[in-house]
């Protein structure tokens, strides 16, 4: 049996401070057709500009492009040192995703995900921890093309959840 | 240059405050959980692993929040045509949505301005559960064309 966490205790180490903006080392995806064509069938989003060549090359975008989250499959890769996660459970608070210019079947995005702000809350499933982090999606020609800005929130003990402790 | 046949192209002169989106009603089962968890490479096991969702207190698997935030795309990157363009999509997971259940996006304009000669409209949008509750709320900014500029 450990002792309760008194209301001074913080689960932010300067260890985990430490990690406050460091980046992940880049990854960069080929932005193929049919990897697009399975993420809008997946969400369930008709809309011919991520399927047909024809119609989207008709529009203003010019050629097939990518829905707006599509961002979510480009998976950044892991920190250079391994995040010292205090927590087994993860849960995905929201997101907030900046749009500069679309995301072209065609392009190469390179994904680089920095950690920006770590707080701590207390509640009903004891403290959890919120990570702030900034997903940076840059194109071939060196152009953001967009940001995602993800919380994600961690608690409990126990095995540890797919994913977590990723960073 | 030719000119661009855009699909049902929204005009910013046809947007007022106050006006709502036409709602997009999804009914999401299992196998789209699924299907997403592939499509995202998101293999968090409570989205598809009956027991992790029952040791985490759920009756059943939950819909993943990026799910919802695809939707919420869908419904204002649908509503605009491919003539405006998406700025802005700000998405909190308040609560947790079951598949089985309808999700219903619904939006609506709060603003409405010309910044730099674009038109500019901001959106509350959410998802909306059966018995009306916005489990996931959101904001969009969008740009659309205008009639001056066309």
């Amino acid at each position: 049996m450990t002792a309760s966490a008194s209301p001074g205790d913080t689960v932010i180490t300067d260890e985990l401070r430490s990690f406050i903006g460091l980046e992940s080392i880049g990854v960069t995806y080929d932005i193929e057709r049919h990897a697009v064509e399975r993420f809008a069938a997946a969400i369930g989003d008709p809309n011919p500009l991520y399927s047909d060549r024809e119609v989207a090359e008709s529009t203003s975008y010019g050629s097939l492009i990518a829905p707006p989250t599509f961002f979510r499959s480009l998976l950044p890769d892991n920190l250079p040192n391994p995040f010292p996660e205090p927590f087994a459970h993860v849960l995905d608070g929201g997101s907030k995703y900046r749009f500069n210019e679309p995301v072209r079947v065609g392009d190469q995005i390179t994904v680089v995900r920095k950690i920006v702000d770590l707080f701590e809350k207390h509640g009903r499933m004891g403290t959890m921890l919120f990570k702030v982090a900034e997903i940076s999606y840059t194109n071939q020609e060196a152009r953001l093309v967009g940001t995602q800005t993800t919380t994600t929130i961690t608690y409990g003990t126990g095995e540890k959840d797919f994913g977590v402790g990723d960073g | 240059m030719a000119t661009a046949k855009e699909i049902s192209t929204l005009l910013f002169e046809d947007v007022a405050v106050g006006d709502e989106l036409p709602e997009l009603v999804k009914n999401p089962d299992t196998k789209q959980l699924v299907r997403y968890a592939g499509a995202s490479q998101d293999f968090v096991a409570i989205h598809y692993d009956q027991n992790v969702a029952a040791a985490a207190g759920h009756p059943k698997v939950i819909i993943h929040g990026a799910l919802k935030s695809a939707w919420l795309g869908e419904l204002v990157t649908g509503w605009m045509g491919s003539g405006g363009r998406l700025l802005e999509l700000d998405v909190s997971y308040r609560m947790i949505d079951f598949p089985d259940d309808v999700a219903t996006c619904v939006g609506k304009v709060t603003d409405a301005r010309i910044e730099n000669g674009v038109g500019l409209v901001e959106l509350e949008i959410g998802l909306r559960q059966t018995d009306g509750t916005i489990s996931t709320p959101g904001r969009a900014l969008v740009s659309l064309p205008s009639r001056e500029i066309l």
